[in-house]
């Protein structure tokens, strides 16, 4: 149903593709040395070995079927979902205080976004060679040379995505197995419909809508922008240096030194519009401060090297604070740490990462849970006597089969009954139910209201935990 | 933006007027939503062929899959895809994943099955669905029972007598209890006195000269308590008949009564009209004997078992 009307009347904005330029310089170093350690961790991790007793040899494993998880020598249950839940509120604090200082370093530099279009681009520039002869390859007609190159690169992209996919999946299960069921076809549907989303996603995310995604899908890159203060240290462009009284301009002959251009009142900008071509984001950061800057500092490096072959001092684009930049006479750019919000969010991030090292340090080897029996909640005996019912809930989160005495304080010897289970082995990972009642006679049941109940890991007295639990009886109820 | 590019350029009308000068736009639909739309009607029609769909003479169209169940019968059906076969097939695969469990516990005697912590574990969940579904409308949930109608589950007094085999006995069989009516063989001055006599046995507050006189008509031949109740008044666990000696009451609401009169006429009345109410029915056939027998692990652990 294409009228052509879409076109006039213009419901979506075409996309203008950005062939970006490669540049040398220390941000474009950083930026390689994030990618290479960031890829190295994530492809690598899967398949470091680290012997188990119970599970297989896989360092970092997700063990979902087990409802666990491994990593390293920790394992963590589902009950301990607190501490993924500090995890991320110390990821959240740490963009905002990031942000707060230095901008939007992480979608600049640690993005994985950034890191797999960053990548993305490589192999295209691999394959079809620099921006010139990119773009000569896009205006030419489909012939055998485009067919191939443009081939090549999303065959090579479509690889890429596919072995993010399958390394994302090996988190989740033993992943050399993994590899050797996927491809003949005995891996779990799960992994395949997985690998399948995420080869597509990765594929039209870092090849297809690359900037994009960032301008139009990631609510990260918007709302970061509200945490930008006027000290906050962002890329920016010195006008006041780069445009001077009469703009920027070529440097044609006459205007090519600094005292010419200063005499002429030209600015520092040669207008050689490098920054642009570098810009993954298809921006020219002369136009100031804008939402679409993934602040990645490629057209600092660019710049800069503009500026050295002319002789020209460097900095004119650099990273600087708004305020500093306004002054009437700006001092060298520095990191403004001094304020209310960033020193709390420091703070906060502080005490919840001690807090969360502190929690997993401290760790216990097991977990409990002591429920009293509600249907009914006391029982009148043939004598006379209370009886009160309890479960005792006991997971063993210790690598090896541990036994748990339970026993119980505040009563006297022998009223607490635990059937056959005085003591209880369990497996590691496993959980074990104990049901335990209480018989106390009338007299003594009236002035119980509560007691301790003590579980002990067999060998292990200084690991005994106790839980107060409630004792009910009939005269407690009519008061 | 729009607007002014709308006014600049001739764009296509639906090709009528009305009024004399009244058109309407012909704006097309977004690309994407059009080809969204043809994918819908595509994936209908995938649909309707793969799963029931029309009606059709007296029934309606089933589709391609379908779902193979075996029912409470035994026999194996096979039908088009329908939520109930869906549950049957379900509950085919969840009973297959218990199998292990039920055959344990036919292979293992009750004081094995007791001491092993997995089936322990296993008893406590799988006995509480069973003791949910079959038992818990009489018994209560948690098998407290209640005075007048159920028995408590949970206290140390069997009728029928706790022992692991004796309560297999009970829910496989069933149970009739049932006590003569008094009323018209006694008089009411026997019958309070007898009713004074049970009281005094549990050390509830009663008249000593009627309860004297009582523990005389207990034992004659008269209202021969005895025959059931026994000499010591303590029950007979082959009948089922109560204990009248300890403080667990299941017919006469004792403990519910606030003064001692009220908890004497609520055994009057007992004596008075008797009992032909105590029907537990008969389980074996329903369950299968290994989840009478699960059961019967359970319901011992509720009450601590003899």
């Amino acid at each position: 149903m294409q009228t052509g009307l879409e076109e006039q009347l213009g419901l979506y904005q075409k996309r203008i593709p950005i062939f970006t330029r490669s540049v040398k310089g220390p941000f474009r170093r950083f930026k390689t040395s994030v990618l290479v350690l960031a890829y190295a961790i994530f492809f690598l991790l899967p398949w470091f070995p680290w012997s188990r007793l119970d599970a297989p040899a896989q360092a970092v494993l997700f063990d979902l079927p087990g409802r666990r998880f491994l990593i390293f020598g920790l394992t963590v249950y589902p009950q301990d979902v607190v501490w993924l839940a500090l995890l991320l509120f110390i990821a959240a604090i740490l963009l905002f205080f990031v942000t707060g200082l230095v901008g939007r370093a992480f979608c600049g530099y640690f993005c994985f976004q950034t890191l797999w279009t960053d990548f993305f681009i490589w192999i295209e520039h691999k394959i079809q060679g620099e921006r010139p002869a990119r773009v000569r390859l896009y205006r030419q007609p489909w012939n055998r040379e485009k067919l191939l190159k443009v081939g090549g690169t999303h065959a090579l992209w479509v690889l890429a995505s596919f072995w993010t996919g399958l390394t994302f999946v090996a988190y989740f299960t033993y992943a050399p197995q993994l590899v050797v069921d996927f491809v003949t076809g005995h891996a779990a549907s799960a992994a395949y419909i997985t690998v399948s989303a995420l080869t597509l996603s990765t594929y039209a995310a870092a090849g297809l809508m690359r900037e994009q995604i960032c301008t139009y899908v990631c609510p990260y890159g918007r709302f970061q922008s509200v945490m930008y203060e006027p000290e906050t240290l962002a890329v920016h462009y010195d006008a006041k240096r780069g445009e001077a009284a009469h703009g920027r301009a070529g440097a044609r002959a006459g205007q090519r030194t600094l005292a010419e251009r200063n005499e002429k009142g030209l600015g520092d900008c040669v207008d050689c519009g490098l920054c642009v071509q570098v810009c993954p984001a298809g921006i020219d950061i002369r136009d100031g401060l804008q939402y679409k800057c993934i602040s990645c500092g490629l057209c600092i490096d660019a710049c800069n090297t503009i500026m050295d072959s002319f002789g020209f001092p460097r900095g004119l684009i650099r990273y600087d604070s708004e305020k500093n930049l306004a002054s009437p006479n700006p001092a060298a750019p520095k990191l403004q740490w001094k304020r209310l919000k960033t020193i709390g969010y420091g703070v906060a991030l502080i005490l919840m990462s001690a807090y969360l090292v502190y929690s997993i340090g401290t760790r216990g080897s097991y977990d409990r849970v002591v429920n009293q029996i509600r249907q009914p909640l006391y029982v009148v005996l043939s004598n006379g006597d209370i009886r009160n019912r309890y479960q005792v809930h006991i997971t063993n989160k210790a690598a090896q089969d541990q036994t748990y005495v339970i026993s119980a304080s505040g009563i006297p010897a022998g009223a607490l009954d635990l059937g056959n289970f005085r003591e209880i082995t369990i497996k590691p990972g496993h959980s074990g139910l104990v049901q335990a009642s209480v018989r106390l006679a009338p007299e003594l049941a009236e002035h119980t209201h509560r007691f301790e109940l003590l579980i002990t890991p067999r060998g292990k007295p200084g690991e005994v935990r106790s839980e107060t639990v409630r004792f009910d009886s009939p005269k407690e109820q009519h008061e | 933006m729009s607007e002014q590019k709308l006014q600049s350029q001739t764009v296509q009308t639906t090709g009528h007027a009305w009024d004399g000068d009244l058109q309407e736009y012909n704006n097309p639909l977004p690309a994407w939503w059009v080809y969204t739309f043809y994918v819908t009607v595509v994936f209908a029609i995938v649909y309707w062929t793969i799963y029931p769909s029309w009606p059709f003479g007296k029934g309606w169209i089933g589709g391609l899959s379908s779902i193979t169940y075996v029912n409470s019968a035994g026999e194996t059906k096979t039908h088009s895809w329908n939520t109930r076969a869906l549950l049957m097939e379900n509950l085919n695969k969840a009973a297959a994943e218990q199998k292990p469990y039920f055959d344990k516990v036919e292979a293992m005697s009750y004081a094995q099955i007791a001491k092993d912590p997995d089936m322990n574990g296993f008893i406590l969940s799988a006995g509480k669905a069973l003791f949910s579904d079959n038992c818990a409308p009489c018994h209560q949930a948690g098998g407290q029972g209640k005075i007048g109608f159920f028995p408590n589950l949970t206290d140390d007094d069997w009728l029928y007598g706790g022992t692991y085999d004796k309560i297999n006995e009970t829910i496989t069989g069933g149970r009739h209890g049932y006590m003569p009516t008094f009323g018209e063989v006694l008089t009411p001055e026997q019958i309070d006195q007898l009713a004074n006599y049970v009281a005094s046995l549990s050390g509830i507050g009663h008249d000593a000269a009627k309860a004297a006189a009582g523990n005389t008509l207990f034992h004659s031949e008269t209202a021969a308590c005895y025959y059931c109740h026994g000499a010591d008044a303590k029950g007979r666990k082959e009948i089922g008949s109560a204990n009248l000696t300890d403080n667990i009451w299941l017919w006469a609401n004792v403990p519910g009564a606030a003064t001692a009169e009220g908890k004497v006429a609520a055994i009057r009345g007992v004596i008075t009209s008797g009992l032909n109410k105590g029907v537990m029915p008969t389980w074996g056939g329903r369950l299968s004997p290994e989840q009478i027998k699960v059961l019967t692990v359970y319901v011992h652990e509720l009450g601590g078992g003899q």
